[in-house]
């Protein structure tokens, strides 16, 4: 009975429900959890990888942390296939912003920017939504350090600490209950990773099962975008006390 | 004919413009304000075809505020300048506007600027700048009485010396200037300088 509704993207329910929407967040619960943390100094995103197959030969280091521009960055959970297109119509965005006014886009004119076109596909016809969610980490010289999550419902919103993907409502109250407001970025790396390994299925976290992205500002005053590398990554685990030192490697 | 100059000095920027509508050899009214209030603070002083000019300078204008509208926070002036250029730009390879403009601005971060742009859409970031007949006269006055850092005093000074030596050498030197501000208070008008009160008809 119910598919006389499931079947139109942009029709209501009689209970004023969007059901493919509300499918397409079921399908983004099933995909690795990311992590995002606002900082005093910085924005720390988190990622889980769901897929690691000794076999599988990946073009990037990051397969959930996409650079959008100089001074923004994205973990994505969800649909791959999708969140590519949504990442490429948001980099040509911010190039197209820096074009016309000779600055970097603000952060959340970014967000706004992607999360009209998400919203586009619960409204007009035929097509389904994107199935993936958004943690946006950036900086802009209006506001600072920013972070923001998006869902496919185009629904967008600024957090302190935020998680999208699998158990991120568990993840998502862990971080309410630790979060302080004067955190550091250290503080915050090490909130996250402690946060995603009790959400994580697997018992220890190893470097190859996690991202780590960082974004802060230099000295200098420029933007930057750091890619944690596996072997600090490691380093940072072992001292958290989180994994085994790899002496197992016989 | 057209004279168009403006200036940065200590924590504010000056634009300075004829008010003379002419049409071939007469002069229709002699109270015409090129100078427009852009937003808060910045000002946009054109000189071209008048036509051309107060429908460019409205469009970049409403624009302007359409953007602080949309995103709750203002467009620097650099942003502004780099807009407007863009427009010019990709209109000139249409049907092109012709105007020449010079854009001042106060902006919190980076203090006062000037910027001028041209209709064949040229921008440069400047201390001083002109156009028009006039700017043969006031580029000089400038070149030899600008310094860096002007009290407001002293660049009103200025302004007055490139209005009299355009009154003294421009053979078709216009009646009537006026003189805008912009400085962290905001973009104002400041003073005009008339040599013909208001209304050619109201002197029979």
């Amino acid at each position: 009975m119910s598919r006389r509704y499931d079947s139109r993207t942009t029709i209501f329910s009689p209970e004023g429900r969007l059901y493919q929407v509300e499918y397409a967040m079921e399908a983004i619960g099933n995909a690795g959890t990311a992590i995002g943390i606002l900082s005093k100094d910085g924005v720390v995103l988190v990622g889980e990888k769901k897929v690691t197959s000794k076999l599988l030969q990946t073009s990037t280091s990051t397969e959930k942390m996409y650079k959008i521009d100089d001074h923004v960055s994205c973990a994505v959970a969800g649909i791959m296939s999708d969140a590519n297109i949504l990442i490429n119509t948001a980099r040509v965005q911010a190039q197209r912003y820096t074009f016309a006014y000779q600055e970097p886009m603000p952060v959340e004119q970014l967000v706004q920017s992607l999360c009209d076109t998400k919203q586009g596909y619960t409204q007009f016809g035929g097509l389904r939504p994107f199935g993936v969610s958004f943690l946006f980490a950036g900086w802009d010289k209006n506001f600072g350090f920013q972070l923001y999550m998006s869902d496919p419902s185009g629904n967008y919103g600024g957090w302190k600490a935020a998680a999208i993907g699998a158990n991120n409502q568990a993840a998502q109250s862990m971080l309410k209950q630790d979060y302080k407001d004067d955190i550091s970025r250290e503080e915050a790396v090490e909130l996250a990773l402690k946060v995603l390994s009790k959400t994580m299925d697997s018992t220890s976290l190893t470097s190859d099962k996690l991202e780590l992205a960082e974004v802060f500002l230099l000295p200098s005053g420029n933007v930057k975008y750091q890619v944690c590398s596996p072997e600090s990554l490691s380093k940072q685990l072992v001292k958290l006390g989180m994994t085994q030192p790899a002496a197992e490697a016989s | 004919m057209e004279c168009v100059f403006g200036l940065v000095g200590n924590g504010f920027s000056i634009v300075v413009a004829d008010t003379s509508a002419v049409h071939s050899i007469l002069v229709h009214k002699s109270n015409e304000d090129k100078i427009m209030v852009l937003d808060s603070h910045k000002l946009i002083a054109a000189s071209g075809e008048p036509g051309d000019r107060v429908q460019f300078t409205e469009y970049i204008q409403k624009n302007v505020a359409l953007y602080q509208f949309r995103n709750g926070i203002p467009l620097t002036t650099a942003a502004a300048a780099n807009f407007t250029r863009g427009e010019l730009a990709t209109a000139l390879r249409k049907n092109p506007y012709s105007v020449n403009i010079l854009l001042a601005g106060y902006d919190k971060e980076t203090g006062p600027s000037l910027y001028y742009v041209d209709y064949i859409a040229t921008l440069h970031k400047v201390d001083k700048g002109a156009f028009g007949y006039g700017s043969y006269f006031s580029l000089s006055m400038m070149d030899r009485h600008y310094h860096s850092g002007m009290s407001v005093e002293e660049a009103i000074d200025l302004v007055d010396k490139c209005i009299l030596e355009i009154r003294s050498r421009l053979v078709v030197a216009p009646p009537n200037f006026v003189i805008k501000i912009v400085d962290k208070d905001g973009a104002r008008e400041y003073a005009w300088r008339e040599s013909v009160k208001d209304g050619v008809a109201t002197l029979a």
